[in-house]
């Protein structure tokens, strides 16, 4: 009887008009409480300005920031002839402390989403006693403020080291292993929390109608708590990596001789005053930023559009 | 597979899942705190590790006399941090996740998280281009002649700025867990509630912000906990006179390290009182959910 009625194009014309109205009233009651337009874009303008205003006098033709004099690609020239050279706080290149960064980043972003997702997994799928403790101490790197948590791990290795040395006579020295443990301390917690967030928006009867349909453990994650949380898990592997590039107290209390990261190049430069060589740095990083995320949103992207 | 491996794996997989992680976790986090806690009862020294017996209280007694002024200041400033990045946070998460299609949302987002993946040294770097005495902002000033020649408003080194470039930098922790909440939020809801009479304020007070609560008090935590120990920014928008908590732990670490180890427990406290309200907050959901 359905069948007959839905067949009749005037009745099918209204149940789409009757549609329209409703996806109207749900974008226009949503589009008030967003604060309309004015609100978002203000709060874009305050992300932009700043970063745009860096770029633009990166080009300025004068060394000053407060007047625009005309373009000049002086500076970046500058940047270049100086890649070898070291930084006023460390003997390291920029080179040298770029390739340090991306190193470290990408092999604790893997160990930190590896076992950031195992570690959600658990949180949020099984029960077993302690659990509660184990909640805690995933907590523990949020609550702890970087600084803390730097200076902390530094005197560990001291002691560490200070032991090894005093029983075997090795003579260990932080470096790009201490920064790593370090970075990966901080992030597991991240990742856990981003991918955990998505498990607990994942209802659970999709994994329980994979067991019943006489799937194990292991097909289950990989062919459908995998794919489902996937933007959670790309999402907290970002967030390691982003944090992991942007670290300065951790690897400054934690680094060797010639394992200085970027930021441990460029504060030296940036805390001593406002230079148009610095906006040009800060200018070629903001580029290598943008087709860093932008490629890694498309990939997510093209990831979704599969999924839908 | 062996179906007993399968049984096997399951029972187990919480704790086999959980133990890496945590094992780390206790090493390399956990273990160092507890040294920086017993440091903090020690007494100063010019040994190795800069610390000696007898135990004693004087630290904290030394931290909560000479420096409270510097205690209450980074506590205000948190606290001023948080509660303006959710203000101008949560109406962004909301604008991305109403975009009606993809590519609008993505594009939205995209302009949120790039500021994010800019060094943070950069960003905060940009504002003293803006702020600083020949900077972008006197420039314009002096230019529109509100500012005569050689005059420059001191906006630098001010407590001002330090709030400033704590919200610029930390507003994307805020705006992307109230995303991700917003973006399981069913919007049915809304049209649900409407259809049985709530109106707009109604529906976003008892519906909307209650099923956002875990992505705003997550918000509300990560913003908190590095905006008080915040280093950076205030070394680099500040001055003497915004000299917060997270600055003086490291530089009393390296010379009166008892000291610098009972400042950190006392930062510590501080961000205990919020993570009591996370888990509280955490609770009354899973209970709602539940």
């Amino acid at each position: 009887m359905a069948n007959t009625v839905l067949s009749q194009p005037k009745f099918g014309q209204l149940v789409a008009v009757d549609d329209r109205i409703k996806r109207g009233r749900i974008l226009q009651t949503v589009g008030r409480f967003s604060g309309g337009v004015v609100i978002p874009f203000a709060s874009y303008f305050f992300l932009w300005a700043p970063i745009l205003v860096l770029v633009l006098f990166s080009f300025n033709a004068s060394r000053t920031v407060d007047v625009w004099r005309g373009f000049t690609f002086d500076w970046y020239l500058n940047v270049f002839n100086s890649m070898g050279a070291g930084s006023a706080r460390s003997s390291a290149t920029l080179m040298e402390s770029l390739r340090n960064s991306l190193f470290i980043g990408a092999i604790s972003t893997i160990i930190a989403t590896v076992l950031g997702t195992m570690l959600a997994l658990s949180m949020a799928r099984s029960k077993f006693p302690g659990k509660k403790i184990v909640d805690g101490i995933l907590l523990v790197p949020m609550v702890i403020p970087e600084i803390t948590q730097g200076i902390s791990l530094a005197l560990f290795f001291k002691i560490v080291f200070d032991y090894v040395q005093n029983t075997t006579g090795e003579r260990w020295l932080p470096g790009f292993g201490t920064i790593i443990i370090g970075h990966v301390a901080f992030n597991i917690s991240y990742v856990a929390i981003v991918v955990r967030a998505s498990l607990q928006g994942l209802s659970k009867s999709y994994e329980e109608a994979s067991y019943d349909l006489g799937a194990n453990y292991w097909h289950t994650f990989w062919r459908v708590t995998f794919p489902l949380i996937l933007p959670g898990i790309i999402g907290g592997a970002l967030l390691a990596f982003t944090l992991s590039l942007d670290d300065y107290l951790i690897t400054f209390y934690n680094k060797g001789v010639g394992s200085g990261t970027l930021p441990i190049y460029v504060y030296g430069m940036l805390k001593t005053s406002v230079s148009p060589e610095v906006n040009a740095l800060s200018t070629i990083m903001l580029a290598v930023s943008t087709v860093l995320v932008g490629t890694s949103l498309w990939l997510q992207g093209r990831n979704g559009a599969r999924a839908d | 597979m062996a179906m007993w491996l399968t049984a096997r794996t399951r029972k187990y997989s919480g704790v086999l899942l959980a133990l890496p992680s945590v094992l780390w976790l206790v090493l390399f986090f956990l273990l160092p705190l507890v040294i920086v806690f017993v440091f903090s009862f020690m007494t100063r020294s010019t040994s190795v590790t800069g610390v000696t017996l007898p135990f004693t209280l004087s630290s904290y007694e030394r931290a909560f006399n000479v420096f409270d002024v510097i205690l209450i200041r980074s506590l205000r400033i948190a606290l001023f941090t948080t509660l303006i990045c959710l203000v101008i946070g949560y109406p962004i998460a909301f604008y991305i996740r109403t975009r009606k299609t993809v590519l609008g949302r993505n594009i939205a987002l995209f302009l949120i998280i790039l500021p994010f993946w800019t060094n943070f040294l950069v960003r905060t770097y940009a504002w003293q281009v803006l702020l600083s005495e020949n900077g972008t902002i006197n420039g314009f000033l002096r230019g529109i002649g509100i500012l005569a020649q050689g005059e420059s408003l001191q906006m630098l080194q001010t407590e001002g700025a330090v709030l400033l470039g704590l919200v610029y930098g930390y507003l994307p922790f805020m705006v992307l867990p109230i995303y991700a909440s917003l973006r399981r939020f069913d919007f049915r809801l809304v049209e649900a509630a409407n259809d049985l009479g709530a109106r707009d304020l109604q529906v976003f007070w008892r519906i909307i912000v209650p099923m956002t609560l875990p992505g705003i008090i997550a918000g509300s935590i990560l913003v908190f906990i590095p905006a008080i120990g915040s280093f950076v920014t205030p070394d680099m928008l500040g001055g003497t006179k915004t000299l917060m908590i997270g600055t003086l732990i490291g530089d009393k670490f390296e010379r009166d390290r008892p000291l610098g180890a009972a400042l950190s427990m006392i930062m510590m406290g501080m961000v205990l009182v919020a993570l009591v309200i996370y888990a509280w907050g955490m609770r009354k959901e899973s209970q709602n959910n539940g």
